[in-house]
């Protein structure tokens, strides 16, 4: 067993090496510098191309996800070795992908065998880029709420309505939608379906953020079809899979949209300045520390839940809880990230600031979303509360 | 690095669980209290000593089990569940751990085994003033005699064994030496302590300088956080439990969203301090080259989480809360005594900076 895992770190190694373009080694600049794939992709960089595609005919876009929906078959002990060795050689993602991180382990658990032979190979290499129609206007931290309307009409469905927040639908070529199908009952009421963005009848419009950004969308659905077979899971099914989805996001986003090519310590020894090898600031010190505390705290508390996992504990309840730990840890860094820099985290365009310090400035902005989106941290507090400690409203 | 105990660690565990949960509840810690007993209780570091706590990080050529720090963490949390008031962590631990880095073969031979079997209670010595300065020390070694004053230490009225920490080198002391005057402290915690002064006291010196003084120091700060983390978990579950027996308005209190959000934010405080614990005692075992990081995050992270544990269980209790008759007092005042134990979130928080190197 260890001999074997071993032999397949060695292998892999090699295979790293002669295979991860150098400037795929290099640190990431900025949220340009993600892939995200899909029909319409522009690769900025051409070894960028070359990784996802070299990456993904291993499967390893998705290491743990089966060989026969084109993922890498690998068991947990193996992708924790590949996941070592490309941080060893500081190789980027070869893509970022909701595909990858929300739908794809949703399909595997509840789509049929058709739906995974048809999506999750096209996820895994990059070619379709999916976008979340969850959010509606009326339906936010009450996401249960949702009006979408979707109706049988015999060989297809006829969805009606309006989904916002969705995030890169401009860019999206599928979304995976929630919509309501029972108007008499709540939760009992919501199917799960994929919709082709090119269909007739699907508008998307970009909302702009207070960070200058636009990662998020109005969808517009006006009487879409949709074909019957692109339903996951059964009639009125939805809501079970809308949440389990939402666990898998969690994990994923509590950090979205910051600036981490630069670090906090360092932004401050360079504005704050250094006394005898300690930031002149006493005050702002012992909260960086306190905060590098926690950022490890967090750090190996993942660590331990993935661990424990493996051991074949249930976590996946835990996700509520490193959403609202993660989101707290990503606004905290930038909060003091701003404090830190000073003015030079004040400025929003031009030649009078540095490409970092604008960063800095709109990372921080954008970094208050981390708290709303995914669930709020007050909607996630409450499922703690409920799920993991067993507090029920009434009793 | 692991965070899962082994079998032997998990047997260890379940041991000194069963048998604080039996014979030292927290009901233990109320009746040495009311009889003024000062934290003594012989019997019960006997029968302590008997399942062989005492000893599970001595090696079993001096007598002990052998088993490593994540053991003894385990035993400790389980002690600070129930505020077990025993030399566990001061003999067992800081103790033994002294003797391990420092002692002589001669010092190892003579005093490990005693601590192993409980005979002996070793206690370690470092604060001189109110807060916790081991590089500060004014401690003077001269012609085999030791002279300065140690303020506040743990179990320092029960010891038998004193080992004296000064600004870089360690000394061994009989606690029945001349020149050893012991001022016995009535504490809040219930525990007692001690201020000791050395007048021209008798004393062996030790190995190591200031590097092994901080590498004992490191295994006390783990060692107590783990205890620490058992305190606050247990705190934090007794309180978690009232939430949902207590009713007002006619439903339960948990029902109200202010106090299930203030629960749901403890649990997630008290998970990613645990992680530290757990991480800082495997750091141990592996002999890991950042022990003194570890050492920091988790007495800093503990001390918060503790305090804050600690003051939620007086505040969501209400009234019944701030009474002698509930436990929440007494978890309050364990708490404050653990943080102030071997540097508080404050010191850690500066040192932990310092080798982040900012």
């Amino acid at each position: 067993m260890t001999q074997d895992l071993e032999a397949f770190r060695t292998e892999t190694r090699a295979w790293l090496e002669a295979n991860c373009p150098p400037s795929m080694r290099t640190p990431m600049t900025g949220e340009d510098d993600a892939v995200w794939g899909g029909r319409n992709y522009e690769f900025k960089n051409p070894e960028g191309k070359l990784w996802l595609e070299r990456m993904a005919a291993r499967g390893w876009t998705a290491p743990t996800w089966p060989a026969e929906y084109g993922g890498g078959g690998l068991s947990a002990d193996e992708n924790r070795v590949l996941q070592s060795e490309l941080k060893k050689i500081g190789a980027r993602p070869p893509l970022f992908s909701f595909g990858l991180w929300m739908l794809g382990p949703v399909l595997l658990e509840y789509a049929n065998e058709e739906q995974k032979k048809e999506h999750l190979p096209k996820i895994v290499r990059g070619e379709i880029r999916w976008c979340q129609g969850y959010s509606e206007p009326g339906a936010g931290s009450d996401l249960a709420g949702l009006q979408t309307k979707c109706e049988d009409k015999g060989d297809h469905w006829l969805i009606n309505g309006q989904k916002v927040w969705t995030s890169y639908a401009n860019y999206a070529d599928w979304c995976f939608c929630l919509v309501r199908t029972d108007t008499s009952v709540k939760h009992e009421g919501i199917s799960f379906v994929l919709i082709d963005m090119t269909s007739k009848g699907v508008e998307t419009r970009p909302i702009k953020l207070i960070s200058g950004s636009s990662p998020f969308c109005e969808t517009f659905f006006t009487d879409v079809n949709v074909p019957k077979h692109q339903m996951v899971g059964r009639l009125n099914g939805g809501w079970e899979i809308a949440k389990r989805l939402l666990q898998y996001e969690r994990t994923n986003i509590s950090g979205f949209g910051s600036n981490t090519r630069v670090d906090v310590v360092d932004l401050a020894k360079k504005h704050v300045g250094v006394e005898d090898g300690a930031l002149e600031d006493r005050d702002l010190r012992a909260r960086i520390a306190a905060h590098k505390m926690t950022e490890r705290a967090y750090a190996l508390s993942v660590q331990r839940a993935t661990e424990e996992a493996k051991a074949g504990g249930n976590v996946s309840h835990m996700a509520s809880m490193f959403k609202v730990a993660g989101a707290t840890l990503n606004q905290d860094r930038c909060e003091l990230m701003v404090e830190a820099a000073g003015n030079r985290a004040l400025g929003w365009s031009g030649e009078g600031f540095s490409p970092d310090d604008i960063a800095t400035t709109r990372g921080w902005l954008r970094s208050k979303g981390n708290s709303i989106e995914g669930g709020t941290t007050e909607i996630n507090l409450n499922v703690v509360a409920k799920r993991v400690l067993g507090l029920r409203d009434t009793q | 690095m692991t965070f899962t105990l082994n079998d032997d660690q998990r047997m260890l565990k379940d041991t000194a669980r069963d048998f604080f949960r039996e014979q030292a509840p927290v009901t233990r810690l109320r009746k040495q209290r009311d009889e003024r007993k000062n934290g003594r209780d012989p019997d019960l570091w006997r029968e302590i000593a008997g399942l062989g706590l005492a000893g599970v990080i001595i090696p079993e050529e001096f007598g002990g089990v052998g088993l490593g720090y994540v053991a003894l963490g385990a035993v400790l949390e389980e002690s600070g569940r129930t505020l077990v008031a025993s030399p566990l962590h001061s003999s067992a631990l800081a103790g033994a751990s002294a003797l391990l880095l420092a002692g002589t073969d001669a010092q190892k031979q003579e005093w490990l085994p005693k601590i192993a079997s409980g005979e002996v209670i070793a206690t370690v010595a470092v604060d001189e003033g109110a807060h916790h300065a081991p590089a500060k020390s004014k401690l003077k070694f001269e012609g085999g005699k030791l002279t300065g004053e140690k303020k506040y230490v743990a179990d320092g009225h029960i010891a038998d064994l004193i080992i004296v920490a000064g600004a870089d080198a360690l000394y061994l002391v009989k606690a029945d030496a001349a020149g050893v005057k012991r001022r016995e402290l009535v504490t809040a915690d219930s525990r007692g302590a001690a201020d000791i002064a050395f007048e021209g006291a008798a004393a062996e010196k030790m190995n190591g300088g200031a590097d092994v003084i901080d590498a004992i120091l490191d295994r006390a700060r783990i060692g107590l956080a783990a205890e620490m983390v058992g305190s606050a978990s247990e705190a934090f579950e007794i309180t978690s439990e009232y939430l949902k027996t207590r009713r007002q308005f006619g439903q339960v209190i948990g029902g109200f969203q202010a106090l299930q959000h203030r629960a749901a934010k403890l649990f997630t405080d008290l998970e990613l301090t645990r992680s530290c614990v757990l991480a800082a005692l495997d750091a141990l075992d592996r002999n890991a080259n950042n022990v003194a990081e570890y050492a920091s995050l988790a007495k800093a992270r503990a001390s918060e989480t503790v305090h804050l544990a600690s003051n939620e269980m007086v505040q969501l209790h209400g009234g019944i809360g701030m009474t002698d008759v509930h436990d929440a007092g007494l978890y309050l005042k364990r708490a404050r005594a653990t943080e102030a134990l071997y540097g508080g979130a404050s010191f850690h928080r500066d040192r932990y900076a310092t080798l982040l190197g900012f």
